[in-house]
């Protein structure tokens, strides 16, 4: 009786329910902290230089055979389902370790990931001269240098060949970057302009120029063409000529089973001695692959290099989205709360514009494909690119078409937002600046848009949140796999607005399941998930530091 | 019962009477005043409800007149519908007429903007925009395309003199207005409905929400201010009414009751309706 009257009171007092809530905050917390954390860890353990294993794997047919790489993951699983994959394990045996090893060496082995069973591998060696070579074609080298060669001489061999090898690797970067630059910028900027050349003369044939006119046109063209393909000739001249000298050295290497490679030192990334790595040199190494992984161009189908073009396609893809979307949202907001007749219709209106926010986002992209893409895409592409047709500028998916895509997908958040914060206006102050002889129009404008700025911040900030990390519709307006530029250049006009773009949404999925390299990939899909997290995160923070900067200006008597 | 005391009252001692009151029931002082507002025959309704009941009214140039009466009793409404702030109302109509300086503010040709830059308003909590102490005060002045600083300045510092507030903003005239204090905040109003030369100032229960001490220097003020400009003042607090005004009217119910001079109508009230509210006993 007693015990139940105290129980009773227990939960009068509220302290069940107030457990209850903070238990279900920490378990939200928990596993947001834990996700981040699983990213964080998975991706960006991926860069850190790990120990070069070498070792000897005795091959079901009884031979041994010498292997090197980088340990993965190990697991262990019952030993019958090894033996249904048609292994042979003692009967006495019920659980059996595996191993994945990276062994590398794509092109000698077709094999990039390796599992074995524990019990076939040998005694682990971490050589102090074992070699990782990061290759810009068939993935990590795993093995020996032996020695280094210029114009068919060896030069270099023993000790004095890893200082001489680096500073080799140093020189022959340099000159792929300046090949890179030659052929992304220079001979980009030629086609542009032969490009150009060929719709202008176009141009001419749609318009029906003929006679004099045509001729002197005509001789002009040529004119230009030959001058183009002058320039072209040089530069291609200039790109044979760094080719041939970031030809000159080869490394000579072997790997653990013993055969000899040779490899081009214009193929190789980086090379490093994982094992003869002191700690600082491996904090360098980490950094510097970071800094390659967000700055670098995606090679080898996107499973290895960098993902710059992803990070700066969302970027420029979510400014766009939010300068298209903040007019717009604030308007309507501004229209339905203050001009707008309140009744039947505009609360239908007003629910219409909720429910918006709770489509699915594939079907923005599918109505972004039909009416922006092909409707007004080509509808622009008529009336001012026709001399481009049949390929088509604006008619096809693109940055533009992407943000506003997006920009009508978040335009719900950002009204109610702003309809939310023109509500909170006090009337005083509305009627504070009528009297002082403001028509409505100046009083909006004057007062209480700035007062309500915050609240649009608040909109805005979570259709940036909502926009960065949306995939779907994307993939159907103008997200692509691999974009061949950046949608901003030095080129006029500079913001390429037709221009396909990369998406880290849209990597990640890419990356992690369009694959062909799995294994290779999984590690990039973590890293790509946090950078988009961190993308998102200094993108909300950017936007909550504006709005409290307004809120600090326009901190009302209430506040 | 109120009520039924009321109307006894009424039909036992009709309106019109001596020679105080004309056929209005207006004091007679009001006779040898210069007109500012004249309100005739004023009904006016929320939806079906009636706020205010053929109320007539002058109101004196260059005077004090104060509206008294309990709350919900009209006068509010009454006083915002000089500068026509019941515009904003969309369920509110209004019979009769409005005339300032012989003008019926409801002709279709007076432009509500244009009108309320004539008659200035300060309501009943201070409500500075925000911004700048300055540009809350020059904020009429740009409404209307001025923009010359010299010209602003002028204008600024005038109407914080004027407004007695000066000597306590004129080293931070950049800072928010909301760092002032209340009492502050209610003159910086009062500074930037003067700044734009209302003939009219609305002061509507301007001291509601100051202390004793911010009251008292808005009561000066409002003393100050009567020199130039013709002041109404609702308020709830009759010893204010009595200190601050030349007339006075009590309101009830939505209708006048009666108006007249103050020092009359707090030392000898005509109506018992009057007397009873002013001594206390009502309510």
């Amino acid at each position: 009786m007693n015990n139940k009257s105290s129980m009773r009171q227990w939960f009068k007092s509220g302290d069940p329910w107030i457990w209850m809530i903070g238990g279900g905050l920490a378990i939200s917390l928990i596993m947001v902290v834990g996700l981040l954390l699983l990213i964080a860890v998975r991706g960006f353990g991926h860069f850190w230089p790990a120990p070069i294993l070498s070792t000897s794997v005795t091959t079901a047919a009884g031979e041994s055979e010498s292997i090197m790489g980088i340990m993965v993951r190990s697991e262990t699983l019952p030993a019958q389902r090894v033996r249904e994959s048609g292994q042979d394990i003692p009967a006495d045996q019920p659980l059996v370790t595996r191993h994945l090893i990276k062994v590398g060496n794509r092109d000698l082995t077709g094999r990039d990931f390796v599992w074995y069973l524990d019990s076939a591998l040998g005694e682990l060696h971490y050589p102090e001269d074992a070699l990782r070579i990061e290759r810009r074609e068939w993935g990590n080298f795993y093995g020996f240098a032996r020695g280094l060669e210029r114009g068919g001489e060896v030069v270099a061999r023993g000790e004095a060949l890893w200082p001489q090898l680096l500073q080799a690797i140093d020189r022959a970067n340099e000159l792929h970057q300046r090949i890179q630059t030659l052929e992304r910028v220079e001979i980009g900027r030629i086609n542009r302009k032969m490009e150009e050349l060929r719709l202008e003369r176009r141009a001419l044939e749609l318009e029906g120029v003929s006679g004099a006119e045509l001729a002197a046109a005509e001789a002009d063209f040529a004119a230009r063409q030959a001058e183009l393909d002058r320039r072209f000739a040089d530069i291609q001249a200039e790109r044979r000529e760094l080719m041939e000298q970031s030809a000159r050295d080869v490394l000579i290497a072997e790997t653990a089973s013993g055969r000899e490679v040779r490899i081009q030192l214009n193929n190789i990334v980086m090379a490093s001695r994982n094992n003869a790595t002191g700690l600082l040199g491996k904090i360098g190494f980490y950094g510097h692959r970071i800094g390659d992984f967000l700055s670098g161009y995606p090679r080898e189908a996107n499973t290895e290099g960098g993902i710059f073009p992803a990070i700066f396609g969302t970027v420029t893809m979510v400014l766009i989205m939010s300068v298209l979307v903040t007019p717009f949202g604030v308007l309507a907001a501004i229209y339905l709360r203050e001009y707008a007749r309140q009744g039947m219709i505009l609360k239908l209106i007003r629910v219409s514009v909720y429910n918006l926010a709770g489509v699915p986002s594939i079907v923005f992209g599918v109505f972004g494909l039909g009416f922006f893409v092909y409707l007004l895409g080509g509808t622009i592409d008529d009336l001012f690119y026709p001399e481009r047709l049949p390929a088509p500028t604006f008619g096809t998916p693109g940055l533009f078409w992407a943000s506003l895509t997006l920009a009508l997908l978040t335009l719900p958040v950002v009204i109610v937002s702003t309809e939310e914060g023109l509500a909170r206006i006090p009337r005083t102050i509305r009627e504070g600046s009528l009297a002082l002889g403001a028509t409505k129009w100046e009083t909006l404008w004057k007062v209480v848009v700035p007062l309500s700025a915050p609240a649009m911040m608040t909109g805005l900030i979570l259709a940036v949140a909502r926009a960065a990390g949306e995939v779907a519709p994307l993939m159907l307006v103008g997200v692509v796999k691999l974009a061949p530029s950046l949608p901003v250049d030095g080129e006029f006009p500079y913001v390429h607005l037709e221009r396909k773009i990369m998406h880290l949404g849209f990597h990640i999925y890419d990356v992690g399941f369009q694959s062909p390299n799995v294994e290779a990939a999984r590690p990039l899909v973590y890293a790509t998930a946090l950078t988009l997290v961190l993308l998102i995160l200094i993108l909300n923070l950017s936007a909550i530091a504006i709005r409290n900067r307004l809120r600090e200006k326009y901190r009302a008597e209430g506040d | 019962m109120e009520n039924a005391a009321m109307n006894d009252q009424a039909t036992t001692a009709p309106t019109v009477s001596s020679g105080m009151f004309d056929d209005d029931r207006q004091p007679l002082e009001i006779a040898r005043e210069k007109v500012s507002i004249e309100v005739r025959d004023l009904d006016l309704y929320y939806g079906n409800d009636q706020a205010l009941k053929s109320v007539n009214l002058k109101i004196a140039h260059n005077r004090v007149t104060a509206f008294i009466g309990p709350s919900g009793c009209g006068k509010s409404t009454l006083l915002r519908c000089f500068n026509r702030m019941n515009d904003l109302i969309d369920i509110c109509r209004i019979d009769g007429e409005i005339l300032i300086d012989g003008k019926n503010i409801h002709d279709k040709d007076v432009d509500v903007a244009e009108h309320r830059r004539r008659v200035g308003m300060v309501f009943q909590k201070p409500n500075p925009f925000p911004k700048s102490i300055f540009e809350n005060v020059a904020y009429g002045l740009r409404l209307q395309g001025v923009n010359d600083k010299r010209k602003l300045a002028e204008v600024v510092e005038r109407a914080l003199r004027a407004a007695a507030l000066w000597d306590e903003v004129k080293d931070r005239l950049d800072d928010n207005a909301f760092g002032l204090s209340g009492g502050q905040q209610q003159r910086l109003v009062i500074a930037r409905a003067i700044a734009i030369e209302p003939e009219v100032i609305l002061l509507d229960e301007p001291c509601s929400a100051l202390d004793p001490i911010s009251t008292a220097k808005v009561e000066e003020l409002i003393a100050e201010l009567k020199n130039d400009y013709t002041i109404v003042i609702v308020t709830h607090n009759m010893q204010q009414a009595a200190r601050v005004s030349d007339f006075t009217a009590y309101m009830y119910m939505g209708e006048m009751i009666e108006f007249d001079d103050t020092a009359r109508l707090f030392t000898n009230p005509r109506r018992k309706a009057t007397e009873d509210y002013i001594t206390g006993r009502y309510g």
